[in-house]
C-alpha cells in the first residue's frame, strides 16, 4: 500500500511540476503583459502544489529523499506525469487547450480528493481545489475568446483542441495502483469524473463555437514513465541547476 | 492544594503569559506584499505554543500553495520572536483548514480599501464558473468597475479598472 501511495502522490506531484515548467516558459513571451502575469501566476500555483505533493511523497517513501531530490534528480523514465502536461506550448491556442483539458479535470478531481481518508492528501486537495477554479475559468474564457473570435483564431483554437485531444484519455486511466487506493478510500476514481469533464468541455466549446472531437484513439504511457520526445529537453532545462551544482539551495 | 501543585500552577500561568506575548509579537509581523495587513489580520497565523526555556512553536498556513511570501513570513516571525527574547523558534506549515479570505475581519477589509486594494467581495463558498462579484473601486467607491485580468501582482490579487474614475486597482480575490 505504501508503494502505491508513493506512486500515486508522485504522479500528482509530477503533473503539477511539469505543467508549471511548461507554463513558466511563457514568462516574458505571452501575448500581453496581463497574460504574462496570468500564466506565471498559474505556474506558481502548480509549483506550490508540486512542493506540497513532493514533500508528502518523500515522507511516504521514507528513504530520506526530499522534495528537491524528487523533482530535480530523477531521470526521464522515473517521471510519472501524464503526457498532456508535458506537451510543448505550441502557439497560445495550444497552451490554452492544454490548460482547458487539464483544469476541467483537476477541479472536480481535487474536490473529490478533499474527501480522501488520507488526511494530508485531503488537506492539499482543499487548497489546490480553490486554485484550480481560477485555472479553469482562465482557460475557459480564453477558449471562448479565441474560438468565437476571428476566422484565424477559431481555426487555431480548433486545431489545438484536436491536436491535444488524444492525450486526454490518460487522465481517466485507473491501473492497479489507482484501483487499490480507490478501494481504500484514499484515491479518486477517475472514471467517475468523465461525465462531468465532458459536460464542462461541451459547455465551453459550444459557447466558443468549437467542436468537441469524437472519442477516438488515445495516447498512453506517461504514468509508467514512457514520455514524449520533447520531455528530455524540458527536464534538462528544469534540472540544470541541481545537476550543475548538486545540493545548492537558496 | 500541595506545594508542588502550586508550583505547577505558577509555571503554567507563566507559560500562558509567554504564549500570549509570543502570539502578539508574531501576530504583528506584516505581510511583505500587503504591508497594511499583519499575519494575524490575514489569518495566516494559526497557533503559537511556548515550551519551557522560551522555545516557541508557531503554526502558519499558506494563502496560496505557491505564495512566495511564506518564506519571508517565516524569516520575519523568527526574527521578531528572537528579538523579543525567546530562545528558539520553530515554524510549522499547516494546510488544514485551507486558508480563506472569509477569515479577514471587517477591520482588515477596511485597511485594505484605505491602502488602495479592493477587499474581497462576497463569500468564498459561493462560486460559479463564470461571472464576477461586484467590486467597488477603492478610490471613488463606484461599482462601475471591470476585471482586466484574473491574475495580478501577487497570487492573492486580480487586476481591475474603474470606469468612473479611470483608476486601475488591485482586487484582493475572494478565495
Amino acid at each position: 500500500m505504501t508503494d502505491a501511495l508513493f506512486t500515486y502522490v508522485l504522479r500528482l506531484a509530477d503533473d503539477a511540476a511539469i505543467l508549471s515548467q511548461r507554463l513558466g516558459e511563457w514568462c516574458g513571451h505571452a501575448p500581453t503583459l496581463e497574460e504574462d502575469i496570468g500564466l506565471a501566476n498559474v505556474a506558481l500555483d502548480h509549483v506550490g502544489q508540486a512542493r506540497a505533493l513532493y514533500s508528502y511523497a518523500a515522507e511516504v517513501e521514507g528513504k530520506g529523499r526530499d522534495e528537491d531530490q524528487l523533482c530535480f534528480l530523477r531521470v526521464e523514465r522515473a517521471f510519472r506525469n501524464c503526457l498532456l502536461v508535458e506537451q510543448p506550448n505550441g502557439d497560445f491556442a495550444q497552451t490554452i487547450a492544454r490548460q482547458l483539458f487539464f483544469s476541467a479535470f483537476m477541479l472536480p478531481f481535487w474536490e473529490k480528493l478533499t474527501g480522501s481518508s488520507d488526511a494530508t492528501l485531503a488537506a492539499i486537495a482543499a487548497k489546490a481545489e480553490k486554485e484550480a477554479a481560477y485555472h479553469l475559468r482562465h482557460a475557459s474564457e480564453w477558449t471562448i475568446r479565441l474560438g468565437d473570435g476571428t476566422a484565424e483564431s477559431q481555426r487555431r483554437m480548433q486545431e489545438a483542441i484536436d491536436l491535444l485531444w488524444p492525450y486526454t484519455g490518460e487522465l481517466f486511466e485507473a491501473d492497479d495502483t489507482v484501483s487499490q487506493l480507490v478501494a481504500a478510500g484514499i484515491a479518486v476514481d477517475p472514471q467517475g469524473l468523465r461525465a462531468g469533464w465532458l459536460a464542462t468541455l461541451s459547455r465551453v466549446l459550444e459557447e466558443a463555437t468549437l467542436t468537441l472531437p469524437a472519442q477516438g484513439w488515445m495516447q498512453t504511457g506517461g504514468r509508467d514513465g514512457r514520455h514524449s520526445e520533447s520531455f528530455g529537453h524540458l527536464l534538462s532545462e528544469m534540472q540544470y541547476m541541481q545537476r550543475a551544482y548538486p545540493g545548492r539551495n537558496w | 492544594m500541595s506545594a508542588a501543585g502550586d508550583t505547577d500552577t505558577v509555571q503554567a500561568l507563566a507559560l500562558e503569559e509567554q504564549r500570549l506575548r509570543a502570539l502578539e509579537v508574531a501576530g504583528q509581523v506584516p505581510d511583505p506584499e500587503v504591508p497594511v495587513l499583519t499575519i494575524a489580520d490575514l489569518g495566516v497565523l494559526r497557533d503559537v505554543r511556548v515550551r519551557e526555556g522560551g522555545v516557541v512553536e508557531v503554526d502558519i498556513t499558506p494563502t496560496y500553495t505557491g505564495c512566495p511570501a511564506m518564506a519571508v513570513f517565516t524569516m520575519d516571525i523568527e526574527t521578531a520572536l528572537l528579538a523579543a527574547g525567546f530562545s528558539s523558534v520553530r515554524i510549522n506549515t499547516v494546510l488544514s483548514p485551507a486558508w480563506t479570505t472569509d477569515w479577514l475581519s471587517a477591520e482588515a477589509r477596511e485597511k485594505l480599501r484605505a491602502y488602495g486594494i479592493a477587499p474581497p467581495a462576497g463569500k468564498a463558498s459561493r462560486r460559479a464558473l463564470f461571472g464576477d462579484d461586484q467590486v467597488a473601486c477603492p478610490r471613488c467607491g463606484s461599482l462601475e468597475t471591470e476585471k482586466v485580468s484574473e491574475f495580478g501582482s501577487t497570487a492573492c490579487k486580480a487586476l481591475w479598472r474603474c470606469r468612473a474614475c479611470a483608476e486601475p486597482f488591485d482586487y484582493f480575490k475572494c478565495h
